[in-house]
């Protein structure tokens, strides 16, 4: 399934509106906050509870106008799973036919701000997925983004999943991390990348405000951290645990 | 193949590697790693992320990469301060050797290890690949003479882990110098290295530097 | 520009010979009196040298903070430096993160006139890299019995001042200091020792007067 979503916010007379909210089978965008926020505007991606399925290509676009102020979250977690059994007369398969990809690309204009902040992918037995996002920021804009994956369903190992995501302020590289699990991944399970951990996950937040004087680095736990970023006014919040709940809890710490 | 590439990836050369363990004291404290069977799990993970980044950044250094633009990628794929802080000790004192020893392209005084390792490379006559190759070697041998220290592992039974490596590790510098543009230099994250590194850094009593 | 990079804008310059500090190594056993004396030539001398300390303990900060503690010296003239389990390695081998050490001192406090490197303790083979100091001194305390300087090694025999520390101890453990001084000679030839109580004198006085020779020599 081919499918692109696209969510664009815009600030008017001090309220964000949102101006395109354009939702295709399996992605489907809903307002979900209050109808004339004077403060962040809320959406939710529903309807993702059983995909991506090999061979999707999903792609979101955002974009968050000067001031305006936006958070997306998703009702529940993404369920990574390989596609249908491939049909031997349709020839041999490439990897193109068997992946399924999100791509997030993000673009968050001077003053304003987005929160994203979706429940996490599971990566379960067998499935090959792929997502990246790319999220760019003008001076001045804020944002919030969480990224978590759980290896497996409840006692299953985890297929092929692969996260790559950049964060860009006023075009330059503020951070960049990929992750990979899986059979293909290697040593992700040992001890120097999840150690035995079946979840992880990132809180990446960029505040203008910050730019005096970031967050201090902080040890939020065995498994846990708080750590400033070089390249601009941000700090990331990586955490690894036993469950999502373990990391989310982190993360939720992070910054309070 | 050269006699300057055995030189500049040697352990003993003198640029501050030996006091610090690539993660591995963090591990070692926190229990994730005990003995050769975790140590090898480690190293996998250790060559397949911050291995194969490092590696990347030292070709790319090497083949003559801008390198204020490769540092600030190299920060961009270093969230942890302690981590930088330690990467940027250790291309200070790699580029301290190399000048002494050749004639640098750069006046950069402190940049992230894997960048110093490509310019200083260059200087010595490698070529990318071997920049990579040395940069991917370094990220398993230091960690594995520091757990010789601190675990009292086998020597034997400890280098015989770094020889099973020897295919990942070449595999891993020939992957890395294909890498052509600043875009697809990869970002391979390794959580716990990060998490353990800043645990480390907030200790009152450590052995290495990082 | 990164906020973190480029801290020290200049730590390779090439130092012109006396414009920088005068490096001086404390060397020696383990517990024979390194710190101590380190502590004592800093009372002693900081009202007329500029002077500060680098530190190469086993564990992180130990000798660091006991200079800290006994106020000795403010905290940013002291730095500690990590050995990784080979405080040989880095006073000899590789000295890298030592002369860092050095360099950042003199850059952050501004010209100096004393940099003290202690290391950490090890055994009598332990010698500073002369790419490190300018000269060192090897402490032995007479506790570990009067065979010592008979040992011998590369610290007994080749220090630029052998220090024979806790002569208070010596009837206690039943060594004889002639025995030790008569071996020191022997081993050493023209080169000084002095033996030292730092119970009885606290300020160091012979070191301080050795030290003070170099600085002003
Ligand atoms: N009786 C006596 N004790 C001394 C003398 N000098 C030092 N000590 C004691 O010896 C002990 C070890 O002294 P340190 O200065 O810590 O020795 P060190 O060589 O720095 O030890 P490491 O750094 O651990 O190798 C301390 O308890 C000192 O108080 C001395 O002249 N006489
Ligand atoms: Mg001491």
């Amino acid at each position: 399934m081919k499918a692109t979503a696209r969510i664009t916010a815009v600030a008017e007379a001090g309220r964000t509106r949102l101006v395109t909210l354009r939702s295709e089978p399996p992605l489907l965008v809903r307002r979900t906050g209050p109808r004339h926020a004077a403060g962040e505007v809320e959406v939710h991606l529903v309807g993702g509870a059983a995909g991506p399925l090999g061979g999707d290509r999903l792609r979101i676009e955002v974009t968050v106008g000067p001031g305006a102020r936006l958070c997306v979250r998703t009702v529940a977690a993404s369920l990574a799973l390989p596609g249908p059994r491939w049909p031997e007369r349709a020839g041999p398969r490439s990897p193109a036919d068997t992946q399924s990809t999100l791509d997030i690309h993000a673009t968050v204009a001077a003053g304003g701000s987005l929160r994203w902040l979706p429940e996490p992918l599971i990566a379960a037995r067998g499935c090959d997925h792929v997502s990246r996002s790319l999220v760019d920021l003008e001076s001045d804009a804020s944002l919030t983004w969480r990224e978590e994956v759980v290896c497996g369903r409840h006692g299953e190992d985890p297929g092929d999943a692969s996260l790559h995501s950049t964060v860009r302020l006023g075009g330059r590289t503020l951070a960049r991390q990929d992750l990979a699990v899986g059979p293909r991944a290697c040593g992700w399970a040992g001890p120097a990348v999840l150690g035995g951990g079946r979840a992880t996950g990132t809180l990446l937040v960029v505040d203008p405000l910050w730019t005096e004087k970031p967050p201090e680095a902080a040890v939020l736990g065995p498994g846990a951290a708080r750590m400033p970023l070089a390249g601009g006014p941000a700090a990331l919040a990586a955490a690894v645990g036993g469950d999502l709940r373990e990391v989310r809890a982190a993360l939720d710490r992070a910054f309070t | 193949m050269s006699t300057t590439l055995l030189l500049l990836a040697d352990g003993r050369f003198p640029a501050g590697g030996h006091a610090h363990s690539g993660g591995l004291e963090a591990a070692v404290t926190a229990g994730r790693v005990r003995d050769l069977e975790t140590l090898a799990a480690f190293l996998d993970g250790r060559l397949a992320t911050a291995g194969l980044v490092a590696a990347a950044f030292a070709a790319a250094a090497c083949r003559g990469g801008d390198t204020s633009t490769l540092d600030s990628e190299m920060d961009a794929r270093t969230p942890s301060p302690a981590l930088r802080k330690a990467s940027r000790a250790q291309g200070r004192a790699l580029l301290r050797a190399g000048r002494t020893l050749w004639t640098l392209s750069t006046v950069e005084r402190e940049l992230h290890h894997p960048v110093a390792l490509g310019v200083v490379a260059a200087a010595a006559g490698l070529a990318p690949e071997e920049a990579a190759l040395t940069a991917a070697y370094g990220t398993v041998t230091g960690p594995a003479s520091a757990a010789v220290r601190l675990l009292g592992l086998d020597p034997y039974a400890t280098h015989a882990l770094v020889a099973r490596l020897a295919r990942d590790c070449d595999a891993v510098a020939r992957r890395a110098a294909r890498v052509a543009t600043v875009d697809e230099l990869p970002a391979c994250s390794a959580p716990l290295l990060d998490i353990g590194a800043e645990a480390h850094a907030s200790w009152e009593v450590r052995l290495f530097a990082s | 520009m990164h906020p973190e990079a480029h801290t020290h804008p200049d730590p390779h310059a090439p130092l012109t010979a006396g414009a920088r500090a005068l490096r001086i190594g404390i060397g020696g056993p383990v517990g024979s009196g390194k710190t101590a004396l380190v502590a004592a030539l800093c009372r002693t001398l900081a009202a007329d040298l500029r002077l500060a300390v680098v530190t190469n303990d086993i564990y992180t900060t130990e000798d660091a903070d006991f200079l800290l503690r006994n106020g000795v010296l403010p905290a940013d003239r002291i730095r500690a430096v990590e050995t990784g389990c080979c405080p040989h390695t880095a006073i000899r081998d590789d000295i890298s993160a030592n002369l860092d050490a050095c360099e950042d001192l003199e850059h952050d406090l501004g010209p100096l006139d004393l940099v003290l490197v202690e290391s950490g303790g090890d055994n009598l083979t332990a010698t500073f890299s002369k790419g490190l100091v300018d000269h060192q001194i090897f402490v032995v305390d007479v506790a570990g019995g009067d065979k010592v300087p008979r040992k011998g090694g590369p610290g007994v025999t080749t220090a630029d001042l052998l220090v024979v520390n806790k002569t208070d101890l010596a009837p206690l453990v039943g060594a004889d200091l002639s025995v030790m001084a008569r071996d020191a000679a022997a081993r050493r030839g023209d080169l000084p020792t002095v033996f030292l109580s730092l119970v009885e004198d606290p300020a160091a006085t012979p070191v301080a007067d050795w030290v003070r020779g170099l600085v002003k020599g």
